[in-house]
């Protein structure tokens, strides 16, 4: 056993990026998540590894590209109005197909918004965000001992299938202090032929790019993207699920929504309520299967979601479900955070609409 | 009947660097990147560094660079390519790396990205082709086109009421105290290809003194779109651009 620590989200974030040998970092600050970037300062140069505070995330994503077109493991982190600036980028490592990590620690918005937690950048994260076809493997944590873990497993996704990664955490977590133990990393075996470390005379020149001028070319391209995000669907789905056995309704939630709901369930089931709870751990590739079994189930009479924005991931709820059973929602924007017994009373009336009784 | 030479009776003058591939480049005639192109290879090849330099290739006319240099390359988003460039060097410093945009790409959308990576004294190569226009988009007007030139969205002439002036980015990046070495060539005559020759190349070695940004603004033509002959352009650029766009050394603390 590893030794228990005591972190913020941030730190463990950073920490953990470190342990699974990420050689680059480039960031620009922005609240709630400056103190990745205060922890990487210091202790990736002690590690020899690079560290750069850029002049902005415009050119933090580029730095980004760059390193890992040359064959590196490379992380940025930032916070939403940042990922937006960064989308143009991310759109070009999505289509130069780079593997890299990028951290959003979620606030509200829209625009400058304010800086206390939201997840209302599902859409951006997990929709695409920048310009065409193209998705990203999305990472939700809800606790800081899954953001550790978490990272080391973006990192080896982000290089098993040659695609961006991205955590998308929020403001609460990344400020909350929690223990948390960073397991061994073993590094896979990269391949990394593909990258420009310079022309040797074995081989012919290595170039990275997203330009594939002619159509008939541009169309291959995104049909092998395609297949690749088909892959990625059939292997890597992660989702927790508790109490559904006996469960007649199932809460469905992420990240920090997921911590509140899981006492909200407590209480409802102290109530009497049959309440099960599908926490989503990838919200892309999205556990779409897990909830169409759920709901051909007679037991479970519907499903409820709860998130910190206007009723985001709930459309991927009700592509799951796809009509079976009644889809139920309850949010907060802005930056407001509901409590588990406010959850509660948002419940009860749905249960009570399903004919679902205590 | 077809002449046959005899190699033996004549001396080689000219050879096509085989740091260029052999491929025929999407320039028009007369364009002068072909030829800043072949300086640059020639440069890598006369310096050995092929296995350890890499390029960045723009958005602009030179965007498919890698398919004509013979040395790894990354395409960059447009007006990051020193953005790319720092990543790409920071991860390796010990290797070569320049970048090759155009005035849209360095002096327009990519300010920032050229400014701070020349302010941060990042050890690359920044070779700047200045041509006054936008090419690949057709000539449209440039953060570099002079007062009352003509483009397809200035075509009464640029105005410096509605337009703006010209920038000239040499002279503000020589004011950096990251950079190391500034100079505004020309390709438009022999003498001025050999001088810029000599430019990159200072360029190139610039990097491995580790002391900051190398940056060489080559003026160069674009008949194309300034709707004249290869000839007429290259004539336009002493008797008019020049004059915008004086020569020389801005800045050379290199000690080469």
């Amino acid at each position: 056993m590893g030794e228990k620590l005591l972190m913020k989200g941030n730190y463990a974030l950073a920490e953990a990026a470190i342990r699974a040998g990420c050689e680059g970092y480039f960031a620009y600050p922005i609240t709630p998540q400056s103190e990745v970037g205060e922890y990487m300062s210091v202790h990736m140069p002690e590690n020899g590894r690079v560290f750069l505070q850029a002049e902005s995330e415009v050119a933090a994503i580029n730095m980004l590209y760059g390193a890992a077109g040359a064959g590196f493991k490379v992380m940025t982190s930032s916070s939403s109005p940042g990922i937006s600036l960064m989308t143009e980028g991310i759109s070009y490592i999505a289509g130069a197909e780079l593997p890299c990590v990028i951290v959003n620690v979620n606030r509200g918005g829209p625009g400058l918004g304010t800086i206390q937690p939201s997840q209302g950048d599902y859409f951006q994260s997990t929709k695409g965000g920048g310009h065409g076809d193209y998705r990203l493997i999305v990472l939700a944590p809800s606790s800081v001992q899954e953001i550790a873990d978490l990272t080391y497993l973006a990192f080896d996704l982000a290089w098993k299938y040659r695609n961006p990664a991205l955590i998308l955490m929020d403001g609460a977590l990344g400020q909350m202090m929690e223990k948390v133990e960073f397991k061994p990393y073993n590094e896979p075996e990269r391949d990394i032929s593909w990258a420009t470390r310079g022309k040797t005379p074995d081989r012919d020149t290595n170039f990275i790019t997203s330009l594939w001028i002619k159509p008939e070319e541009m169309e291959q391209v995104n049909l092998r993207l395609q297949a690749k995000y088909k892959e990625i669907e059939k292997n890597e789905v992660r989702y927790d699920a508790y109490n559904i056995e006996d469960a007649e309704l199932i809460i469905v939630a992420f990240g920090l929504s997921a911590r509140i709901a899981s006492k909200s369930m407590n209480l409802l089931r102290e109530k009497g309520y049959k309440v099960g709870l599908i926490k989503p751990i990838t919200l892309w590739p999205y556990p779409y299967k897990i909830l169409e079994k759920l709901a051909n189930n007679e037991r479970v009479k519907g499903f409820f979601v709860t998130e910190l924005n206007s009723g985001q991931m709930v459309e991927d709820v009700k592509l799951g479900v796809n009509g079976r059973k009644p889809v139920g929602f309850y949010g907060r924007m802005g930056g407001m955070i509901y409590s588990p017994e406010e959850i509660v009373e948002n419940i009860i009336p749905f249960c009570e609409e399903i004919g679902l009784k205590a | 009947m077809k002449t046959q030479i005899d190699p033996n009776k004549y001396e080689k003058v000219f050879e096509k660097t085989d740091g260029l591939k052999n491929v025929k480049t999407h320039y028009c005639p007369g364009c002068g990147h072909g030829v800043v192109h072949r300086i640059t290879m020639e440069i890598v090849k006369e310096l050995d560094i092929q296995h350890k330099t890499i390029g960045i290739a723009p958005v602009g006319c030179s965007v498919f660079a890698y398919y004509y240099m013979n040395v790894d390359m990354q395409q960059a988003a447009h007006g990051r390519a020193c953005a790319v460039a720092t990543g790409i060097k920071r991860m390796l410093p010990d290797h070569y790396v320049f970048t090759y945009q155009g005035d849209g790409d360095l002096a327009a959308i990519g300010t920032a990205e050229t400014i701070h990576a020349c302010s941060r004294g990042e050890n690359i190569t920044i070779i700047f082709i200045n041509n006054a226009i936008y090419g690949m988009t057709g000539g449209q007007m440039a953060p570099t086109t002079i007062l009352g030139q003509k483009s397809s969205t200035s075509p009464e002439g640029r105005n410096p009421q509605r337009d703006g002036m010209p920038i000239n980015m040499s002279e503000i990046v020589a004011l950096l105290p990251g950079t190391v070495y500034v100079e505004r060539v020309a390709v438009n005559k022999p003498g001025r290809v050999r001088k810029a020759k000599k430019a990159i190349l200072k360029g190139f070695k610039a990097q491995a003194l580790k002391k900051g940004t190398s940056f060489i603004e080559v003026v160069s033509n674009c008949n194309t779109n300034w709707k004249m002959t290869p000839v007429e352009a290259n004539k336009w650029i002493d008797d008019v651009l020049l004059k915008q766009y004086p020569l020389g050394v801005f800045k050379d603390e290199t000690g080469l």
